[in-house]
């Protein structure tokens, strides 16, 4: 898109952040010296020219299954996010746009959906259902889809009230067209913006449960598992556990400087000059 | 204008939070939408325990065979089936159980066979401990950073403040728990690194043990609280009214402390209530980090299992806490709001 | 030859990327009112504030002196700046409703300053305030201050800020704008309230506003500003019998056009009957309305707010589906809901809306803006849509060079332009122009209604306008109605309407429209049957601790 605002270092510092992990879990077979569960050394050794990070709790090279884990968490937080964005952009313009009882009653489901605390919900969905990759990325993603549709439906309800939409309507363009042609193009930055933030927090949020135990489970590990599996080692000062956390922080970090570099773009292109 | 810009969406989910309407209203009406607001959330609560039961009926297959896991014979399951009651229909299960969670009867443990009541009763008494413990912490400090950012805003104050709370919201609590444990506990062994504390604990040993969740959990909700605390204030200093203040010569602590705060209020018991949930959730984890007996742990293990009866009342308890905070935080808003306190 | 008070030289006030203010030098004597006048981006408020040694964000005063007393307020400390605001020099806003603080009871607020700067006791500063209060003609002054800010009426919030400003007996007061956002039989109350206020006081003034009918009526003498610049200075006679810079000369003869009255059109375009309609059920915002445009004529709907002639035009053009009444159009029946209406007709009806800002979406350029209805109504492509465009283009006074444009790039009359170039590309019998003019400047104003008026004639086209300005009407209009709390008061032809004899809402609706001339507030006073004229003893000596 045109006139994006300047680059900070700030903004550069989270795009090449962001990058790097995506290359990384792109090109995780390339990257990792070794596979996924092979066992190279003994329990926590120290760093070595075969183990770059050391070893884990069983023996296993740490940085190879960072590397993988990359991967893990990219698809699952990645996946849940789109789709996620993909139901509550949907939902939330449709129902900004349609207003009366369709709005009221999609807004008041999805209050609903957002009175139970996020970890509460999803521990107690998983306390029953199969945890396999598919459920985590559905249950992930209807979690977060109650918060796009929020966001969108304040963002399109909004735009819907300015008068060029008036202006479509009355000229009798179907609803489709100006969702596309007049609201769409005008929330792209904002909705961007939450698309990075969803995504920061689906990459918290899977963390959090593989740590719990109940994400991701072995032998596959994503980042958060890879902190539970290594935790007991702190207690006798191997610090292990506390790589793929600052990982975790790490990548979260650059996500959040891109979002806050494209959020600069939204007030740049309100403040037209006003003259005569 | 210094300082990181924040999500439009920070507004609008302040704004959305609440069901209340933003007009003026008539004396008697102002009491009338507090009572409306209770019903309201009482509903709310109710319908909450109606998706939290239908989320634990979701299994696919059977709850008794995936219990007994590698036991299950066709006696085994027959006779758990009997034993739990799951041959009647779904409908009539709900209203036996929420008819006896009502009176405080949550039944039995799946895997235990414990008085789930019994076990929840203390262990939600040291969880609020916590989260209060932690919320008498982060509230004041979250405001007062938020202050000073906005007083200095654009300054190395601010940006620093910023950087700070940005790295705050972007650490999972399992890495600044155990980021903590290894600078307190085990590089230097000046806090214990788990926290179980029990009953017959002397009250300053309970506080020393429970030091370092409590300030990681305080760690997980600065930063959201004063990004948004930052947010709602810039907004009030935008003000025209601020203008008037400052062209009657009045000095800035005067503009802040007379001015702004007043119509801060509303909105800053917004992001509070906001972040309860973050609390909420954070408290989970971190019961898990340092081994504490509160309600997380309790549900975190019993997930685990598959307890399903645990889990339903601990996932209610929890829901009816947020939802009883947010209506109090709605409430208390709503008497913070000067257009809605004086009437036209 | 009296005092200087406030003695501005060589003022330069810039911003990122260029200067608002650009060396402007004048002076105040003890006991004047001066007023500043111009258009938007003129640099009027940001010399007002200047005086205040105040600037907006994004602003700097970069050069001159603003010596107020002998003391040039720009040098002072920050401390010493702040010492003399809100006591020598105080400030009345443009929008007294945003600019009162809402948590706070209106009395705290007017004597907050009085009481910081130690000139009065509470006790002293509070009646002083409830006289105030009754000199500026509030209801009920005793208790009026107790009353929270959205407890009161735009007037009367006006008043109050005017009040807070003479409570610390100042030596200037820096009026911004003060009636423009109220209406005009609101304005009249307050003006007259501020006139009597400042004589009786006797306390000098800035008086800054856009419109110089009002200034005329107020100030003394006049500066007139543009983009930054000193246009003229002179003596209010002087500026308006005997203008000498020809910016100055339109500016004074500014709404003096009137359209010459004509027969009637043979057959009707729209016709509204027993129209009944409003946004919440049981609650009617317009009751029984019915008027006739004529083809090829303007109806001019005139109105403050609250008059419902907004919620008219939602009404004609289907948004707002009327609860009883009928609607004809083109000789057909016209269905009350947008979705009944062929695509013929929604054709045949346009609108030209009141902010062009938010008419026109960002992200499209001019030429995507124009091209649109030309390929959805009549199906052009290539290079006959492009012509069409550029044909457009022309209509509307605008250069080629403005189809690669974004909105952000225009000025508000180029933009309003395109609003009314895209409603001409579905060449439509109707355009309802709802208050077109009101968010623009005046001059830019006159621009725009001299091109509805062309495309009339050389088109054909048909005008239900909206608007609030009785000058306009006169303008612009072949049938008038007035419009008062949903109801038509009046309704005829144009001449017929504005003559006499009036019913009671359209003579105080005449009589409140300034004139442009000076003197015409002082006359209008005097014309009153009420007791306006009581002078009230006030405790004019200071009070200090």
């Amino acid at each position: 898109m045109r006139n994006l605002p300047p680059l900070t270092p700030m903004a550069l510092i989270g795009l090449v952040g962001v990058a790097a992990f995506i290359v990384l879990a792109a090109f995780a077979p390339w990257f990792a010296p070794h596979p996924v569960s092979e066992v190279v050394g003994g329990v926590w050794d120290a760093p070595s020219a075969d183990a770059l990070l050391g070893t884990d709790n069983i023996g296993r090279d740490l940085f190879s299954r960072l590397v993988w884990g990359a991967r893990i968490t990219f698809v699952i937080a990645a996946l849940s996010t789109a789709i996620a964005f993909l139901i509550g952009v949907s939902l939330g313009f449709y129902a900004a746009v349609r207003r009366g009882w369709i709005d009221q009653i999609l807004s008041r489901l999805n209050d609903l959906m957002m009175a139970i605390p996020t970890l509460i919900f999803a521990l107690v969905v998983l306390a029953v259902l199969p945890k396999n990759m598919l459920v985590l990325v559905l249950v992930m993603a209807t979690l977060e889809a109650t918060r796009v549709f929020r966001v969108s439906r304040a963002i399109a309800a909004d735009l819907v009230g300015l008068d060029y939409v008036e202006v479509a309507r009355l000229r009798g363009e179907s609803w489709s067209w100006i969702i596309v042609r007049e609201i769409l193009p005008n929330a792209l930055s904002p909705l961007l913006a939450e698309l990075g933030l969803r995504f920061a927090f689906a990459i918290l949020f899977l963390s959090t449960l593989s740590f719990l135990g109940l994400g991701v489970q072995p032998p596959i590990a994503d980042w958060g598992s890879l902190v539970k599996e290594n935790k007991d080692g702190l207690l006798f000062g191997i610090f292990a556990a506390l790589i793929p956390g600052a990982a975790i922080a790490a990548l979260v970090i650059c996500v959040n400087l891109v979002v806050d570099w494209i959020l600069r773009k939204t007030t740049s292109l309100k403040g037209a000059r006003r003259n005569g | 204008m210094g300082g990181p810009p924040l999500a439009d969406g920070i507004d609008t989910e302040i704004q959305a939070m609440s069901p209340l309407p933003a007009q003026k209203t008539s004396g008697n009406s102002l009491w009338s939408l507090l009572v409306k607001r209770l019903l309201l959330g009482l509903l709310l609560l109710w319908a909450v325990s109606l998706v939290i039961f239908a989320g634990t009926q979701i299994l696919p297959g059977d709850v008794a065979t995936s219990m007994l896991g590698q036991q299950a014979t066709p006696e085994a399951v027959a006779s758990i089936r009997k034993e739990l009651g799951l041959e009647q229909p779904a409908p009539i299960r709900y209203v036996k159980w929420l008819g006896a969670a009502v009176t405080g009867d949550f039944g039995r443990s799946y895997s235990n066979r414990q008085d789930i009541a019994k076990s929840i009763a203390p262990r939600l008494k040291n969880t609020l401990l916590l989260a209060a413990m932690a919320a008498v912490i982060a509230v004041p400090l979250s405001i007062l950073l938020g202050i000073l950012s906005v007083l200095y805003n654009g300054t190395w104050v601010d940006r620093t403040i910023g950087l700070v709370t940005l790295s705050a919201i972007s650490l999972p609590e399992f890495f600044a728990g155990y980021l903590l444990i290894a600078y307190f506990s085990v590089a230097h062994f000046w806090l214990p690194s788990s926290a179980t504390v029990s009953d017959a604990m002397p009250i300053g040993q309970r506080l020393v043990v429970m030091l370092l969740p409590c300030l990681t959990l305080v760690l997980a909700v600065l930063g959201h609280m004063m990004r948004m605390t930052r947010a709602a204030l810039l907004n009030v200093m935008a003000s025209p009214y601020i203008e008037t203040a400052l062209l009657k010569g009045l000095p800035w602590w005067r503009i802040v402390w007379k001015h702004a705060l007043p119509n801060a209020l509303s909105p800053i018991i917004n992001v509070v209530a906001l972040n309860l949930a973050y609390l909420i959730v954070g408290v989970v984890v971190v019961e898990v980090i340092f081994v504490y007996p509160g309600m997380g742990q309790y549900l975190v293990d019993h997930v685990a299992k598959r307890d399903v009866p645990v889990v339903q009342a601990a996932g209610l308890v929890f829901a009816a806490v947020y939802i009883l905070l947010n209506i109090v935080a709605d409430m208390v808003s709503v008497l913070a709001n000067p257009r809605l306190r004086h009437p036209r | 030859m009296a005092d200087i008070l406030l003695k501005v030289t060589d003022l330069e006030i810039k911003a990122a990327d260029a200067t608002i203010v650009d060396k402007v030098s004048f002076d105040l004597q003890k006991g004047r009112v001066l007023g500043l006048i111009g258009e938007s981006g003129a640099g009027k408020s940001t010399i007002g504030l200047a005086s205040l040694g105040h600037s907006r964000d994004g602003l700097q005063i970069t050069g001159g002196r603003a010596e107020l007393n002998g003391r040039d307020i720009l040098q002072l400390s920050k401390s010493d700046a702040r010492s003399l605001r809100g006591a020598a020099v105080t400030y009345v806003a443009q929008s007294a409703a945003a600019a009162f603080n809402p948590a706070h009871r209106l009395i705290d607020q007017v004597i907050e300053a009085t009481l910081w700067h130690g000139l009065m006791s509470r006790a002293m500063a509070t009646e002083r305030a409830k006289e105030l209060f009754a000199l500026l003609g509030l209801p009920d002054p005793e208790n009026f201050g107790d009353r929270y800010p959205h407890q009161g009426s735009g007037g009367q919030l006006q008043r109050a800020m005017t009040a807070m400003a003479l409570c610390p007996h100042p030596e200037l007061i820096v009026f911004d704008e003060p009636t423009t956002a109220l209406d005009v039989t609101t304005q009249i109350e307050v003006l007259a309230a501020i006139k009597q206020a400042i004589a009786t006081t006797g306390t000098s003034a800035l008086y800054i506003s856009h419109d110089l009918a009002v200034v005329a009526q107020v100030a003394d003498e006049i500066l007139v500003l543009r983009n930054g610049q000193m246009v003229e200075r002179g003596s209010v006679d002087d500026i308006f019998n005997a203008p000498k810079e020809d910016y100055t000369r339109r500016l004074v003869s500014m709404r003096q056009s009137e359209k010459p009255a004509r027969e009637q059109a043979r057959d009707s375009l729209l016709s509204v009957k027993g129209i009944e309609a409003g946004y919440i059920p049981g609650i009617p915002v317009l009751q029984d309305v019915s008027l006739d445009l004529g083809r090829g004529e303007t109806l001019a709907v005139v109105g403050e707010s609250g008059s419902g002639k907004s919620t008219l035009a939602r009404v004609v053009t289907g948004l707002l589906p009327s609860s009883s009444g009928s609607l004809r159009f083109d000789g057909k029946d016209l269905p009350r809901e947008l979705a009944a209406r062929t695509p013929e007709t929604l054709r045949n009806i346009q609108i030209v809306n009141q902010i062009p800002d938010l008419a026109l979406n960002p992200r499209q350029t001019v030429e995507a803006i124009l091209s649109r209805p030309l390929a959805f109504y009549f199906g052009m492509k290539g290079a006959e849509l492009k012509r069409r465009v550029v044909a457009l283009l022309d209509q509307i006074e605008l250069p080629h060079s403005m189809l690669g444009r974004y909105p952000a790039e225009l000025s508000g009359g180029q933009k309003q332009r395109i609003c009314i170039a895209r409603a001409l590309a579905a060449d439509p019998k109707l355009i309802i122009c709802d208050e077109p003019t009101s968010a623009l400047d005046p001059l830019v104003a006159e621009g725009i209604l001299d091109l509805l008026m062309r495309l009339q004639t050389e088109v054909g086209t048909s005008y239900l306008f909206i608007t609030h300005d009785l000058a306009i009407v006169r303008a612009i209009a072949d049938t008038v109605a007035v419009m008062l709390g949903g109801k038509v008061v009046r309704y005829g032809r144009k001449a017929d309407v504005l003559a006499p004899p009036f019913d009671p809402y359209t003579e105080k609706l005449i009589a409140s429209v300034p004139e442009m001339r000076p003197g015409w507030l002082d006359e209008a006073i005097a014309r009153r049957p009420s007791p306006r004229g009581k002078q009230l003893k006030l405790s004019m000596t200071r009070c200090k601790e």
